[in-house]
């Protein structure tokens, strides 16, 4: 990839989410993607922890993902879900033993050959600012083997990033912000 | 020394501000000393920063991983009229009497590292009301809860990136990282751009406020001109008459890399 040009502005500085967003950014259905009914919904769901093992409970997670073809949709509709729209994109707050859960379906190769991902973000009360990673799905190992950021990583460090298909069909992902097991945080060119 | 004894808390850190001030200034001015060597300047805050308690087990020990953005990282979720109404921008009508306190107007725009306007963008915003206090069951601070005051607002930004809400402004409330801290006044605001991948939650605070320099999270940023730009400007142009006084603030996101990169395909 070519050099990504300079910014012209500074961006401003992020800040933690904090402990009260509970009655501010959660709204109805904000984890179904789908409705659970739907025919293919999945389930994508897991555990976020701290640096000693103990789970979190005030974080706030985000997906963004493609549809099950692997189009990137544009629809609007995310905040007033009427359970017939993909919109793609979804926020929960965990539990109080720092469980997520979202419903929503796999998505497809956005082009062929490509791994499936789903972009996640994490925000919490403690983090100062948010965090990015990838959630991949598990079948397709040739995309995987092929997919250039997994290439980037050590076996260890991809296995944070790649979701298990546990026996019902649901997708487990746990996320570690800190520890032996930490999840691969990304950035991105032209972020300062 | 006089104590609230409804707000002790057995789970209240014995550090004073004293020990908190002190490590922050030492953080800092090893940043200067690095500035002063040429080291680029920081924008954004220290995700590894002592001071404020709770980040010591909830920030990466590794360095981010550089992905190169593909796909959904290149897009972002569309909102848009349909997920807002236009009265969500106004937190003072939520309710069926006038809320207590300074009603104040927030406004500016939404752009991206290139100054390019975010237009048709999400702009979510929560905040204490004017006794310090959150509709929020956690927060157990005993100052007064307004009935006539949430403190969450929405909007659409328009055609320019602008934004503006209207509201009360927010107390300094205390809270649990040392013993006797106060955050300096703000409001939280949540902004999505062109691509995911630019998405950011931050606070906006208030010029003047005597608490920056105790605050470890305001001073979880080691840079004072990054500093500066999560302070709002008091603006006479948009103060009204008899009605409310006016704030600017402007918000920069990361660059989008969609743009850039369709650019460079185009040219092949």
């Amino acid at each position: 990839m070519a050099q990504a040009p300079e910014l012209k502005l500074v961006p401003t500085p992020g800040q933690t989410i904090g402990p009260f967003y509970g009655y501010a950014l959660p709204f109805a259905k904000d984890n179904e993607l789908v409705n659970q009914a739907h025919p293919n919904s999945v389930r994508l769901h897991g555990v976020v922890y701290d640096g000693k093992g103990e789970a979190i409970p005030d974080a706030l997670l985000e997906i963004w993902q493609a549809d099950e073809a692997g189009n990137i949709v544009s629809e609007q509709g995310s905040l007033v879900r009427d359970g017939y729209t993909f919109t793609g994109w979804g926020r929960t707050a965990v539990d109080n033993v720092g469980h997520y859960t979202f419903t929503t379906v796999n998505p497809g190769a956005t082009e062929e050959g490509k791994a499936p991902f789903i972009m996640l973000t994490v925000f919490a009360r403690g983090l100062l600012n948010r965090l990015f990673t990838r959630i991949y799905l598990p079948e397709d190992t040739a995309a995987l083997a092929n997919d250039p950021l997994l290439a980037s990583l050590t076996d260890a460090e991809r296995k944070t990033l790649i979701a298990t298909r546990e026996a019902d069909g649901s997708l487990r992902l746990d996320i570690h912000l800190q520890g032996k097991e930490e999840t691969v945080f990304l950035s991105y060119p032209r972020e300062s | 020394m006089s104590t609230n004894n409804k707000t002790l808390d057995p789970a209240a850190t014995t550090a004073s501000q004293e020990d908190i001030s002190a490590e922050i200034s030492s953080i800092h001015e090893v940043y200067r000393q690095q500035l002063l060597s040429g080291m680029k300047a920081e924008t954004q805050p220290r995700v590894d920063f002592a001071p404020y308690r709770s980040s010591l087990l909830r920030h990466p020990t590794k360095n981010l991983h550089h992905a190169d953005p593909e796909t959904i990282e290149l897009y972002s979720p569309a909102f848009g009229q349909r997920d807002v109404h236009a009265l969500e921008s106004d937190l003072t009508i939520q309710h069926n009497g006038e809320p207590i306190g300074e009603r104040i107007v927030v406004s500016g725009r939404v752009l991206d590292g290139d100054g390019r306007p975010v237009a048709g963008q999400l702009v979510e915003v929560w905040q204490a009301n004017a006794a310090g206090r959150y509709v929020h069951k956690r927060d157990q601070h005993p100052a007064p809860i307004d009935p006539n005051f949430t403190g969450v607002g929405r909007t659409i930004t328009g055609a320019n990136g602008e934004y503006s809400f209207t509201t009360i402004k927010p107390a300094p409330y205390p809270w649990k990282n040392h013993h006797n801290a106060w955050r300096p006044a703000h409001i939280h605001f949540s902004l999505f751009g062109t691509d995911f991948t630019q998405r950011m939650i931050t606070q906006m605070y208030f010029p003047g406020d005597p608490l920056f320099a105790l605050d470890p999270i305001y001073q979880s940023i080691t840079d004072q001109d990054a500093r500066d730009r999560l302070v709002a400007t008091y603006d006479q142009s948009i103060t009204s008459h008899e009605w409310a006084t006016g704030y600017n603030w402007d918000i920069v996101l990361t660059g989008s890399n969609r743009t850039w990169m369709e650019e460079e395909e185009g040219e092949h």
